[in-house]
């Protein structure tokens, strides 16, 4: 018998997390990833960590503050207004360089919009969020599976870098069980020589988040941090292609969205129209050497996102000036059509 | 092969159960699968519904915008998703509480007395166990009968798997029909 358990991927993201040596969630329940603190709630106490469900999105995200500060492995969960809302403590916890993960299930927008999977928080994960010049690392995986092998990355890429990792799905993806083999626990968790753990026989650690003295500190931290982000652009970006070898057209396209190209691709492929799929897995940073690439070897590109259309600036500027890119989009939580997506790509031929 | 199914019911008929229950047992048999529910703004006695997929090959999209099979076991459930059916297509309704016929002429359609089956066989709620007896028996290919065992045994919680006995039972029952097409 295999060793695979359908699992709902709300749910794997809890296991991975507590799979990752984390023992510490704090969040404010919302639709559509509510299963997560529901899981944390149960699975934690089991094994000796802290679940509490914060009076309120910022208390949640401060709560995250405090526990990484102190070297813990922390999460927090929610969806795209409750993301809105932690965008402070986001912002402070990449200013104080802690590492922590974020969980953004995202559903319909702008404002409470809607409870359906969508795809429209791409400019706010890829571009910061909060105030200040920052980046956090952000992740999109594409299945159940992808759910928890990413969450178990993103603590170790959290940790190692010391930044905040986002993992971006949607509400499709959260609802969505799928089979999952459970990834192997993490034994020996990091070392953390700058976390506040009482400075008894040796010098303070400082962690701050403001910067006032003398004039050029807060410039000289933010090129401190640039340079930490330039390795991660150098060494972290993830991507993912599939029938790309020999392809005439190029659909870019990440979370749910990309599994729905998936499918129109198998169609267009039974018509014998060459086209192939490129799925940018980390979206910050942005596979850009890796896009241009792929795009030299293509005549066009269609862009499918749940959302107006956000990533496709990010492939226009990499992959523009090499051929032309076209977008198909649906924002609201609804989900783009096969049949539009296949009628689009014949439209090129 | 992919088959794409759409359960669908009131809320409390377990539809998303029944789905779920045909994922692990199709999973046991080493098929693709995957199941996303209806969410939200459910609640019993509302209409819920999920989307499941099953392949011998890997999963492109969990989506289902055009069912090749649809179970529905009340009336707004047939009105819903019977206009979205792939032609050729698998209806199975359940005439305990659909009094009017499917309208199309381009799909096999199935009429099941779950509810009536169910009580006979123990348990007056498991109307979504006989749709999923009848299911395999239609299309054995998504998987065994004896699978539902095992199934069963994962997807229920601890406190409820005193009902397993009477709900593989029912779902026997349901494979047992004489299922004839209309």
């Amino acid at each position: 018998m295999s060793e695979k358990i359908l699992m709902k991927g709300n749910e794997a993201i809890g296991e991975a997390a507590i799979l990752a040596g984390c023992r510490h969630y704090f969040a404010y329940p919302i639709t559509p990833q509510n299963e997560i603190p529901a899981y944390m709630a149960k699975r934690l106490p089991e094994v000796g960590g802290t679940f509490l469900q914060a009076e309120s999105e910022l208390a949640a995200v401060s709560m995250v503050m405090g526990a990484s500060a102190g070297g813990a492995r922390v999460m927090t969960s929610s969806s795209s207004p409750g993301i809105s809302l932690k965008q402070e403590g986001i912002s402070y916890m990449s200013g104080a360089q802690l590492p922590a993960v974020i969980v953004n299930m995202m559903r319909g927008g702008p404002g409470l919009g809607n409870i359906a999977g969508a795809q429209g928080d791409y400019f706010q994960a890829t571009r910061g969020g909060g105030n200040g010049d920052y980046h956090v690392l952000v992740i999109a995986p594409g299945n159940v599976q992808e759910l928890a092998d990413y969450t178990i990355k993103a603590f170790d890429l959290a940790d190692k870098y010391r930044i905040v990792c986002m993992i971006l799905g949607d509400g499709y993806l959260g609802q969505m069980s799928e089979p999952l083999i459970l990834p192997k626990a993490v034994e020996n968790l990091p070392a953390k020589d700058w976390a506040l753990t009482g400075a008894k026989g040796r010098e303070p650690h400082i962690i701050a988040s403001l910067r006032l003295n003398p004039d050029n500190y807060l410039e000289k931290h933010v090129y401190d941090l640039y340079e930490n982000y330039k390795k991660i652009e150098e060494n972290e970006v993830i991507y993912d292609t599939q029938n790309l070898d020999d392809a005439d057209y190029m659909i870019v396209a990440y979370g749910t969205a990309s599994r729905i190209c998936k499918k129109a691709i198998r169609m267009l492929r039974a018509e014998g129209i060459k086209v192939g799929l490129f799925r940018p897995v980390t979206l910050w940073p942005f596979p850009k050497k890796e896009i241009a690439e792929a795009a030299k070897k293509v005549k066009k590109i269609l862009t499918v996102e749940m959302s107006m259309g956000q990533m496709v600036q990010d492939v226009q500027i990499n992959a523009g000036k090499f051929c032309d890119v076209d977008f198909l989009g649906r924002p609201g939580g609804m989900l783009p059509e096969v049949e539009k997506i296949v009628q689009r790509v014949k439209s090129y031929v | 092969m992919t088959k794409e199914l759409i359960f669908a019911g009131f809320g409390g008929q377990g539809v998303i159960l029944a789905g779920k229950i045909l994922c692990i047992a199709a999973m046991k048999e080493d098929k693709c699968v995957s199941h996303i529910p209806s969410y939200g703004a459910e609640m019993r006695g509302g209409t819920a519904n999920c989307s499941v997929v099953v392949a011998d090959e890997e999963i492109a999209s969990p989506v289902v915008e055009h069912p090749d099979i649809c179970i529905v076991l009340n009336k707004p459930s047939l009105d819903k998703f019977e206009p979205r059916m792939k032609e050729g297509g698998i209806l199975i309704y359940n005439t305990s509480l659909i009094e009017n016929k499917p309208k199309r002429t381009d799909i096999k359609v199935y009429g099941i007395d779950c509810n009536r089956i169910a009580a006979e066989n123990g348990s007056e709620r498991a109307g979504n166990m006989v749709a999923l007896g009848a299911l395999v028996k239609i299309v054995p290919w998504l998987c065994s009968v004896d699978s539902f065992e095992f199934a069963l045994d994962q997807a229920i919680s601890a406190r409820n798997k005193k009902f397993n006995e009477v709900n593989l039972k029912v779902i026997k029952a349901g494979y047992d029909l004489p299922l004839n097409a209309q």
